[in-house]
């Protein structure tokens, strides 16, 4: 009835308990407050059924935040493990927890945290760059973001129910399979990605077409702005690598579930099979993270230099010639596979040419901050700290794309150095940068300055205490995800001053999270402070500045046309010359209306996870049909749009009228 | 820009991209299993392999039953847009009958394999053609479903644009799943079973 399902599933080593039961109790409180506040049904039509972008996006980045913290109590727990345990100590956690932690960390950060945070992102902001109201596919979206949580949720009940993978984030066979990890952890890692992989393929697909489709009258390819084109590069290698993603997970999973021998060590299975697949997706898949971000910086520094981007075209070449090389690099993560020194030198080569296209990138960014008005306000802080820390990781990347030298790096804390060092101050830095850009755009006012420089100092000094031991003790010989080391080798210097590094990196964590706080307790006590009643705080240059903050529903109550790069900028010259035409006249608009049925699809997927994962076919078996049932329910529902009158578009569009008179005024 | 009118073509217009869009995401699911079928393919681990156990004739039947399925599903769109309600449905129904055929052929020969000793857990070879001729049929059997379920609509609510559209991508989605057929026929059948 229950298959592999008993009370030995419970954990039963003090730190997981410790960890399962503040997931339980965090949750229980959780639910405890809204029943208290009565805020359930708030919460269902207000956000959780919503087909809103706007909403979706936000919800995709509470998530995510969520899981960042998650993800770095288990790097504060590596850490601190590997400062300890040299010689004679062992440090604070056994072996077995200290392979799940890694693996958990690896996997949580990539899918759960950075990919969680770009989606939400290209939710919030894409429809209103593009000038449209709404993504392709409204329902399609909430799927996919529905397919996120429930895979988060899945990768979370394995600290309370079972164990997680001890594999690593990516579950290399023959270690992953049957014979040497015979428990449910790679099985969790294994359905959790498959989950949230499949609504990151469907977003990719939704974004790709909204992109193509749906940009407002006069914005040709070549006057989008370069967040746009970061995304669509990004979604198209979304489109070509995450299929790869669902058939090597679906063979190692048959191979664990119904003993075929894809990878096996045994019965004709091939192990580097799966290596070789597993980076002809994850080598795009870093690209796929890291491109946005770029987009973001080429936001950022045209708004906060107050020039308009230099090189756009060479930009978007260059976002284009990184697309395509992406795909031809794979096999720079394994040169040690014994290839053949032609095939290394090939990879070699293709992975020393892809930062040629990232060069370009960064000096067209500091060109164009050349003679403009700098506002060096914290996005422009992180770029700067990208700038910076990106070139180090560039060139560590560069060094390890000659075979010969990666023949010594292979596998070691270089390696591990090298790889945060781009997430951390490429994609995460980038991120962050976006989160301070567009937060008044989203909520209607601006985030504290002050609290925000702290967070980006402690961040950026954090990191280089953290990661530049790491360097180091990789070219003395240290590889990764050591438990424990010999005293004699000298390293725990080093691994002490890299756990205080992360400290520091926790303390930017706590001043973000105390930034929040203080701004929303700001913005309720003292609205005038930091609310953002123009809609356009920065002076920005793009159409989502066009908008109020936060934008209406509809996004746009007239769809604007567009007849240069910055659309906005064109827009507000125009004013100051040109007298204004006829009054405008507003019609109906059509939005999606809200509905549920994402979460029984999401539902149903975790109960098929969570049925194979324990041998509970019957359970699997239900959850399929509830997802064939809830799709079949939405083919056959018609009604799904709803329409604002004009009239109701009219008086909100007057109201916020009045309200930039007044802040003219004032 | 294009000439592109009215909501309903444009909605029409973008949701036959992202099909389209989709389709060649599963091309390269296939691709996928294709490669590690190429790759495994003569990994037999002391098993049968593919000159010992595939029929050609058979497999020709097989094919046979889904390439004529797919002129009945061009047949059937062709009266969808004609508007011609009945032979919609013959044509429909005629589509699903080849289909059931094909799924029926195709499982029939898992269980002679299986039942000769050369199921999917024997060898690497195996596992790789299970999955890849298996994931091919669970495609089938979906757009089987996916039929019944739109003869039911239509049959309540006529042929409504959105019926219109969803047949058309029906069709694609059928004839997508004949090209991925053609090359496991070629590259499986006919190559290994030389």
């Amino acid at each position: 009835m229950l298959g592999r399902l008993n009370w030995d599933a419970l954990p039963d080593v003090p730190i997981t308990i410790g960890g399962a039961v503040m997931l339980v109790v965090m949750g229980i409180v959780a639910v405890a407050a809204m029943t208290y506040f009565k805020k359930w049904r708030w919460l269902w039509t207000n956000w959780l059924t919503s087909l809103d972008p706007k909403k979706i996006g936000i919800m995709y980045i509470i998530v995510s935040v969520l899981m960042l913290l998650r993800g770095a109590a288990d790097a504060l727990m590596l850490r601190a493990q590997q400062a300890t345990s040299a010689g004679n100590s062992h440090g604070v956690i056994s072996a077995d927890t200290f392979q799940q932690v890694f693996s958990a960390h690896g996997s949580i950060m990539i899918f759960f945290v950075a990919m969680g945070f770009m989606f939400g992102l290209i939710n919030l902001i894409v429809p209103l760059q593009i000038g449209s109201r709404d993504v392709a596919f409204p329902f399609l979206n909430s799927v996919s973001f529905w397919l996120f949580v429930a895979g988060m949720v899945l990768i979370n009940v394995s600290l309370v129910i079972g164990e997680f993978s001890t594999a690593g984030w990516l579950a290399y066979p023959p270690l992953s399979e049957l014979r040497y990890s015979p428990g449910v952890g790679v099985d969790y890692w294994i359905w959790s990605l498959q989950i949230a992989g499949v609504g990151s393929l469907l977003s990719g697909i939704n974004f790709l077409v909204t992109i193509l489709k749906m940009r407002a009258p006069g914005m040709t390819l070549m006057r989008m702005p370069i967040f746009c084109w970061s995304v669509l590069c990004s979604m198209v290698l979304v489109a070509f690598a995450f299929p790869i993603l669902t058939a090597t997970l679906l063979m190692l999973g048959l191979d664990r579930s119904l003993g075929m021998h894809f990878f096996t060590s045994d019965f004709g299975g091939n192990a580097m099979m799966y290596v070789n697949l597993i980076w002809a997706w994850g080598h795009p898949e870093v690209y796929i993270l890291i491109l946005p971000a770029f987009g973001i910086f080429s936001e950022v520094v045209a708004t906060f230099s107050q020039k308009k981007l230099f090189g756009y075209t060479s930009m978007v070449w260059a976002l284009g010639a990184i697309t395509v090389l992406s795909f031809i690099v794979w096999l720079h993560h394994f040169f040690t596979m014994g290839a053949g020194a032609d095939v290394n030198a090939f990879f070699g080569i293709m992975t020393m040419i892809i930062s040629i296209p990232t060069g370009v990138k960064v000096f067209n960014w500091l060109f164009t901050m050349y003679r403009g008005r700098i506002i060096f306000s914290t996005p422009m802080l992180w770029f700067l700290g990208f700038v910076l820390t990106f070139a180090i990781g560039g060139m560590t990347g560069v060094l390890m794309s000659v075979p010969a030298i990666d023949f010594q790096m292979h596998n070691s804390l270089f390696l591990v150095a090298h790889f945060h060092n781009m997430i951390i101050g490429g994609v995460l830095f980038g991120y962050f940068a976006g989160y301070m850009y567009w937060f008044p755009k989203i909520t209607g006012f601006k985030l504290n300055e002050r609290l925000g420089n702290i967070a980006f100092w402690c961040w950026l000094i954090g990191f280089f205490f953290a990661f530049m031991p790491l360097y180091v003790l990789g070219i003395m010989g240290a590889t990764r995800r050591l438990d424990h080391y010999d005293a004699s080798l000298g390293w725990q210097g080093l691994f002490i001053v890299a756990g205080l590094g992360v400290l520091i990196i926790a303390a930017g964590v706590a001043f973000q999270l105390l930034q929040l706080a203080v701004s929303v307790w700001t913005h309720f006590k003292h609205p005038q402070r930091n609310a953002d009643l123009t809609g356009d705080p920065w002076n920005g240059r793009t159409l989502e500045w066009a908008t109020s903050s936060p934008a209406a529903e509809y996004n746009f109550a007239v769809i604007p046309t567009v007849t240069d790069r910055d659309a906005w900028w064109k827009i507000k010259q125009d004013r100051q010359t040109k007298k204004p035409g006829n009054p405008i006249v507003y019609e109906d608009i059509a939005v999606p209306k809200n509905t549920g049925v994402a979460l029984f699809v999401a539902a149903g997927s975790f109960m098929v996870g969570f049925g194979i994962i324990w041998h509970i076919w019957w359970l699997a078996l239900a959850g399929l049909a509830v997802v064939i049932a809830s799709v079949i329910h939405r083919l056959n529902d018609d009604d799904t749009e709803q329409v604002i009158p004009a009239a109701e578009i009219a008086a909100s569009e007057a109201a916020r009228m009045s309200r930039l008179k007044q802040k003219v005024a004032v | 820009m294009n000439n592109i009118t009215t909501e309903q073509e444009q909605s029409d217009d973008k949701t036959v991209f992202g099909f389209w869009v989709y389709l060649m995401t599963d091309c390269v699911l296939f691709a996928t299993l294709f490669a590690t079928y190429a790759v495994l393919q003569h990994n037999t681990a002391g098993g049968a392999d593919a000159k010992e156990l595939f029929s050609l004739p058979y497999v020709l039947v097989e094919t046979m039953l889904l390439l004529i399925s797919s002129y009945t599903s061009g047949l059937m769109l062709l009266s969808a847009r004609a508007g011609n309600k009945r032979s919609v449905f013959i044509w429909l129904a005629a589509t699903v009958a080849l289909g059931l055929g094909f799924l029926g052929m195709e499982l029939n020969e898992f269980h002679k394999l299986a039942s000769e000793g050369s199921s999917w857990n024997r060898s690497g070879f195996l596992s790789a053609f299970f999955t890849l001729i298996g994931t091919h049929g669970i495609h089938i059997a979906t757009g089987l479903l996916w039929a019944a379920v739109m003869a039911i609509r239509i049959a309540k609510t006529g042929l409504t644009n959105t019926m219109l559209r969803r047949l058309t991508l029906f069709s694609m989605f059928w004839h997508f799943l004949d090209i991925v057929w053609i090359c496991i026929f070629t590259f499986v059948y006919l190559l290994g079973g030389r």
